[in-house]
């Protein structure tokens, strides 16, 4: 018996870690954390989206780098496949938690629930192109043509997450830059503001790497079934019957 | 505050729905499938 890729323990304490830090970013942000003076109270929502934002990227990143690795015949193996289908589910889950986070917070602050903006439209165009790659990923054809088919979309839908992180750089944007800047010390949050983004981060992080590997059990599992879902269905109707299986299929 | 509750809201409760998805179809596949070596 072989073990599985990521032991038991391991996804229980993601899940456990998951849960914790998510309701302590949810207290502090709700509780803790002050108004600001430019934003009021709707800075609050720091915790949840650029989380959420990094992650849906974090996930494309993931479909990309597995996309490459099947498509190299050095390293192509079935799993590389399963990963990034699982990884682009997940993060279009993201994705789309962030148009919608992103969309409330715009509500009050900007006015308005949407605006084609640079950094609105690239992310939107991003959600669409990874909802495209799982459409195609059901497209009927055999394992192979549709793993290589996959691939090579994910890759092209992949060139856009450069446009949508730098489009608040290269044009002028309704929606802010980035919040911290490392690189420039005036650039920063209040120590309660920085917890608060970080218990985010931690928390939706750990939820993102837990549903990641489920997803990816999920996908090996549906792999399976399809290989052997009809051979199942099959001695499933002889047991009912009674039928010797040598004559399933022969004529009446 | 119903701006920030409403974020927050959808987030929590979309990823709930989403994990409990997830861990149901898996379920519902190893119920369907004979145990098998590589899980």
């Amino acid at each position: 018996m072989t073990r599985p890729p990521v032991p038991r323990w391991v996804t229980r304490s993601l899940g456990l870690g998951a849960v914790g830090f998510s309701a302590a970013a949810v207290v502090f942000g709700l509780w803790v954390m002050g108004p600001t003076a430019e934003q009021g109270d709707y800075s609050r929502l720091l915790v949840v989206h650029p989380p959420v934002a990094t992650y849906a990227y974090v996930g494309f990143g993931i479909t990309a780098l597995a996309s490459i690795l099947y498509l190299i015949p050095r390293t192509r193996r079935r799993e590389w496949d399963l990963l990034a289908g699982a990884s682009a589910e997940v993060g279009v889950v993201f994705c789309g938690l962030t148009l919608v986070t992103g969309s409330i917070w715009g509500r009050p602050v900007w006015g308005v629930w949407w605006t084609w903006d640079a950094r609105l439209t690239a992310e939107a165009l991003l959600f669409a192109l990874f909802l495209g790659y799982l459409a195609l990923r059901r497209v009927p054809a055999s394992e192979e043509v549709r793993s290589r088919r996959c691939a090579i979309a994910a890759l092209i839908a992949v060139l856009d997450i450069p446009v949508d992180h730098y489009a608040t750089t290269w044009w002028q944007t309704l929606h802010q830059g980035s919040s911290i800047d490392l690189l420039q010390p005036d650039k920063h949050l209040d120590t309660a503001h920085n917890v608060g983004l970080l218990l985010g981060f931690i928390g939706l992080g750990l939820a993102f790497a837990w549903l990641v590997i489920q997803r990816y059990r999920v996908e090996k599992l549906e792999a399976r079934y399809e290989q052997e879902g009809l051979d199942l269905a099959l001695e499933a109707r002889r047991a009912e019957g009674d039928i010797p299986s040598d004559r399933v299929g022969a004529p009446v | 505050m119903n701006y920030v509750y409403a974020g927050y809201s959808v987030t929590f409760v979309v990823l709930a729905l989403y994990a409990l998805r997830v861990v149901l179809r898996g379920r519902a596949l190893r119920r369907a499938l004979p145990p098998a070596d590589d899980r």
